[in-house]
């Protein structure tokens, strides 16, 4: 379980994040949905450890996450921000095992080769496992960084915006991907999108923040609504119920 | 990778065999040392460079923009302005060398202190200060020596120019020991450095612990970076010409290679080029004009072509 308690940020005077209070349950996906400089990414990057909060905490089972031991974490925890600028000389192969560093701390185990491989083949990325890096599109980079995550194989997955760049089939078969891993494997996972549409398809919950502050959350169903959209993204949004689904339109 | 090691093995061969006239019981040992002294140089700026740019994450960095350089023509111009150059020749070069290493350190650790003390942990700053520093050591020594004795300026302008020729073997011991302790420490840093090249997000996502590990590597590399300039002096372009050579040759992100294998290019260019310069051409002192030279082409190649990465 993973405890957000009165998490505060800001940048010169500026709050980016407002006191957040948050519990995430083990298991089930979790989206942050809110429009741009709504503290989103910052609420990502402060559990992830890359910023330090002003004030509040984040704990998992527990353990406050700024003080725990980062190699510790790191087998518990993975985290994905968006701009990942790789450097040239990687191949697939390479980037993915340093998914495993917190596990082999650079010695790779035959079980570490297993992981890899899996998360390679999850991806897709099976025949560009020996490209560079600057060889490939910015979607299939950015499919070969979620792989990186997965084959660290930790309870908790953290992603910013794991959508960007890639086409309809592999955004959906990512999404599907985190779904069937929270439901099978019992992963906790919370993914920043800006697509609400695929967030009410694939996520069990919905966090919405707005202006540092995290203002509802639930399941899709009560946040899919016309004046709630409406009023978060100040524009005019219509839910509709297609095919069983809810879609908003925009 | 085996080639590189057996180049380096000929180069070295070469080096203390080539046109040795005369009694061999002195040849050997004599060239020896100066041997031992330019694989010691060439492993230390390699090694420096290397670890350099992968925490920078910068290809056309190197240690020198600190401002070491700066600082060791500004504690010579201090030395021989202040106590002249018959005096400065007579300090023991042991105390002379420690002295020296010391100093930078100390300036090192004021500037890793001013910055990773307080709340801006930013390299790029601590870039920027080393740079700044370097100019106002520059401007000091520059003021020195316009005001200095034009006979002792002669003289200090000798010792200013990076030389291989000149180095003293009662320091070569002192020096190997401290090389090889700080490389021992990298090489059971390797996997730690192959994440650190990754980026501080990437690195920080997979446990390592960033500042701590950033700030020990620059320490390393300050070490070795004194240690190397005071022995022969400031020497700019050499570490950028093998790190960047390394890269090309060696198609591979792991520090595992990377390290030996720029330590092994710089052998080659320094020992090969010594050999190459001194029995072949006969030439003398000129090997730090020409690899100055030839990496200062890279430099400009390198910021030409954009790749900084």
């Amino acid at each position: 379980m993973i405890a957000i308690e009165s998490l505060c940020k800001s940048y010169d005077g500026t709050p980016v994040l407002d006191g957040v209070d948050l519990i995430l349950p083990q298991g089930g996906v979790t989206a942050v949905i809110g429009p741009n400089g709504a503290g989103k990414s910052t609420l990502l990057s402060v559990m992830g450890r890359m910023i330090r909060a002003d004030a509040g905490r984040v704990t998992l089972d527990g353990r406050d996450l700024a003080t725990a031991p980062g190699s510790e974490v790191a087998r518990r925890l993975a985290v994905l921000r968006q701009d990942n600028q790789p450097s040239a000389r990687l191949t697939v192969q390479d980037l993915v095992t340093f998914g495993r560093y917190p596990h082999s701390h650079g010695r790779t185990t035959a079980q570490d080769r297993v992981h890899v491989a899996r998360a390679i083949a999850y991806l897709g990325l099976g025949d560009l496992a020996d490209r560079f890096l600057d060889e490939l599109s910015g979607g299939q980079r950015q499919r070969a960084f979620i792989a990186m995550v997965l084959a660290q194989d930790t309870d908790v997955i953290l992603l910013d915006e794991p959508l960007n760049n890639l086409d309809m089939r592999h955004a959906v078969g990512i999404m599907a991907l985190l779904r069937d891993a929270a439901r099978d494997l019992g992963k906790t996972i919370l993914v920043v999108l800006h697509d609400i549409n695929m967030a009410a398809a694939y996520c069990d919950r919905i966090v919405v923040m707005q202006d540092g502050r995290l203002i509802h959350h639930g399941p899709p169903e009560e946040i899919m609504t016309d004046a709630l959209l409406s009023r978060v993204y100040a524009t005019p949004v219509t839910v509709h119920r297609v095919a069983g689904r809810l879609v908003a339109l925009y | 990778m085996t080639a590189l090691g057996a180049l380096s093995l000929v180069a070295a061969a070469l080096f203390m065999t080539l046109e040795a006239r005369g009694n061999w019981s002195f040849v050997l040992p004599f060239r020896a040392t100066k041997l031992a002294g330019l694989v010691l140089v060439a492993v230390a700026v390699a090694v420096a460079t290397v670890v350099f740019q992968t925490i920078t994450r910068n290809r056309i960095l190197t240690p020198g923009i600190m401002g070491f350089g700066a600082l060791y023509v500004l504690i010579q111009t201090v030395l021989v302005f202040g106590l002249g150059s018959a005096r400065v020749a007579g300090i023991d070069p042991r105390a002379l060398f420690a002295a020296e290493v010391a100093l930078m350190l100390v300036f090192a650790g004021l500037l890793f202190r001013a910055l990773f003390g307080g709340s801006t942990r930013s390299l790029h700053l601590l870039l920027l200060v080393g740079i700044v520093c370097g100019t106002l050591f520059a401007s000091i020594a520059g003021l020195l020596q316009r005001l200095i004795d034009p006979g002792e300026f002669l003289i200090l302008q000798d010792r200013l120019f990076a030389s291989f020729n000149g180095i003293d073997d009662t320091l070569l011991g002192t020096a190997a020991i401290v090389v090889a302790a700080v490389c021992a420490v990298l090489w059971r840093w390797l996997p730690v450095l192959d994440v650190l090249a990754l980026g501080r997000e990437h690195a920080i996502a997979l446990g390592v612990a960033q500042d701590r590990m950033v700030a020990l590597a620059l320490g390393l590399v300050t070490i070795l970076v004194a240690v190397s300039t005071a022995l022969v002096g400031p020497i700019a372009f050499l570490g950028l010409l093998v790190a960047n050579l390394a890269y090309m040759l060696l198609p591979t992100a792991r520090h595992a290679v990377l390290l030996p294998g720029a330590a092994l290019i710089a052998v080659i260019c320094l020992v090969g080029g010594q050999t190459l310069l001194e029995r072949v051409l006969s030439y003398d002192t000129v090997l730090a004009v020409v690899i100055e030279f030839a990496g200062g082409l890279v430099f400009l190649l390198l910021v030409i072509k954009g790749a900084t990465r």
